[in-house]
């Protein structure tokens, strides 16, 4: 099953060829694979849900307090599914609240759990160190602003760069795992009010239950943005490829190569 | 294509048994620490599971966060009612004087009170938060008996384990667990910011949890029951609100 033909390719040890049981490393361990996926089935939940949720009040505020009678911090100019809410529009959206809440927090769950079987993971093994850590000189502003032009130039990443992650790569997926994840999960907990009862400080740090929510929403973004500049970045290195990769975790073959 | 091993397969095999069994033994623990919501079932039932044995095992007895008083929101916001019955105008008319509040299910002995007899019990109030699951909130002083009061006032069994407690609008019901019935700032609370609480807010008797969602917080009690189960109670999953899609435990 060797279907690498890998003498080409740097990256891989040179027996990988030669012997016959070799099997050559997967691009992406089969753990990581399978909580990228699960992660990303949750994301979507969380998403849909989450602008469900969202639609029953579209107004945010900041500090402890907010309703209809104070004055929001912005208003997002959407149609609500609920009377109550002045919107503008002539009409109310049916409420979508009951399912959208009971699948947000199993989402929530399932994504969580899967975080922390995938950090404990990423540690032991050190995935993180080997994989998304930055060397040296992939920090140097040149090497940095390159990959940031190089894909806005529409040239296409080389062969080698199908095995490892540049720096900017890597600085973006530490940020997404260890600063958004962990601030979306903290804002949503900071919402409720059984876990603020017992641990007040998590939402009296964020500057109130509505800052929470509103921090909660723009975290969101971040995370809505990178999603889409994951999937163009993954479709621009050619989307069936690199799909293959962490569903399979084999990697391109030489066919696709040439 | 797939290289099973013998070794392989006798280590999956022994993972499979020891967390099929490790489920079977959470399962049961659960079960008898009283942390399983009765509307454990269905496709959201792990997560409203998870929800609400998490937070027994984590807030049993924390306290909801007080505010001061110049933190309380003027005015208060009063979310939508349905329209009043002809029964509730009629005791509306006569100023709640003949509003009762009727006990019975698993106590010493069935018993009724006035909004008068509530008001003669040790008073209590606190400065908190009502917060709805659409996103919106305000601060409010509440005032009332603590639940607590009452139930000792007429003798809870001992296997009793929810208060089922039913609104005067029509089709509205809920209950809650021993934890929060018993909780210190759980009230039948007849006062809010210094006066009788207003009909919009639920007057003259609303259900007060600060530690949970503005729809847990029914107003125009008319009756308690104290019960071991909920089985017997519309379809057993412990509120109309469940009935209707939505959790029955909010504390999240």
């Amino acid at each position: 099953m060797a279907t690498l033909g890998s003498t080409s390719l740097p990256t891989l040890p040179s027996r990988v060829s030669t012997a016959s049981v070799a099997k050559p490393a997967p691009r992406h361990s089969a753990l990581v694979r399978v909580t990228h996926w699960v992660t990303t089935l949750c994301f979507f939940a969380l998403l849909v849900t989450g602008i469900e949720i969202v639609i029953s009040h579209p107004r945010f505020y900041w500090g402890e307090t907010g309703n209809v009678l104070t004055k929001p911090l912005f208003q997002l100019p959407i149609p609500s599914s609920r009377k109550l809410v002045p919107t503008g529009y002539g009409y109310v959206l049916p409420d979508q609240n009951g399912w959208s809440r009971a699948l947000h927090f199993e989402a929530a769950w399932i994504a969580v759990l899967t975080g922390l079987l995938y950090v404990i993971f990423g540690l032991l093994s050190r995935h993180f160190r080997k994989n998304l850590v930055p060397s040296k000189t992939d920090l140097s502003w040149r090497v940095l602003l390159t990959s940031f032009t190089k894909p806005l130039r529409l040239q296409r990443p080389s062969a080698a760069d199908a095995f490892t992650y540049n720096g900017l790569q890597r600085l973006t997926y530490l940020f997404v795992i260890f600063i958004l994840f962990p601030l979306v999960i903290w804002s949503g907990l900071a919402m409720s009010l059984g876990f603020i009862s017992a641990f007040p400080w998590s939402v009296n740090f964020l500057g109130g239950r509505q800052s929470a929510r509103t921090i909660h929403f723009f975290v969101c973004l971040a995370l809505v943005l990178f999603l889409f500049v994951h999937v163009a970045m993954v479709w621009f290195a050619g989307f069936w490829s690199r799909t293959r990769a962490m569903i399979t975790g084999r990697t391109a073959t030489r066919k696709e190569q040439a | 294509m797939i290289n099973l091993s013998r070794r392989k397969m006798i280590v999956s095999g022994l993972a499979a048994t020891t967390s099929a069994s490790g489920l079977v033994v959470a399962a049961h623990l659960a079960q008898k620490y009283g942390l399983i919501p009765p509307d454990h079932g269905g496709i959201y039932g792990l997560g409203e599971t998870l929800n609400y044995a998490s937070q027994r095992l984590l807030t049993r007895h924390s306290l909801a966060r007080e505010f001061s008083r110049s933190q309380i929101s003027r005015p208060p916001f009063p979310n939508e009612l349905a329209p009043l019955t002809e029964d509730f105008k009629r005791l509306q008319a006569a100023g709640f004087a003949n509003w009762r509040l009727s006990v019975d299910g698993m106590i010493h002995q069935p018993a009724s009170f006035s909004i008068a007899d509530l008001k003669s019990y040790p008073s209590r109030s606190h400065i908190t938060e009502l917060t709805c699951e659409e996103g919106w909130s305000y601060i409010a002083e509440w005032i009332g008996v603590p639940l607590f009061h009452v139930l000792n006032l007429v003798g809870v069994h001992p296997q009793a384990r929810y208060v089922v407690y039913v609104s005067m609008e029509p089709d509205t019901w809920d209950s809650i667990d021993m934890a929060d019935a018993l909780h210190p700032q759980t009230f039948l609370c007849y006062g809010m910011n210094g006066s009788d609480i207003p009909v919009p807010h639920g007057g003259p008797l609303r259900m007060r949890l600060p530690r949970q969602i503005g729809y847990k917080n029914l107003k125009f009690i008319t009756r308690l029951t104290v019960t071991d189960s909920l089985k017997r109670f519309g379809k057993g999953c412990g509120s109309a609100a469940c009935e209707a899609g939505y959790a029955w435990y909010t504390g999240i």
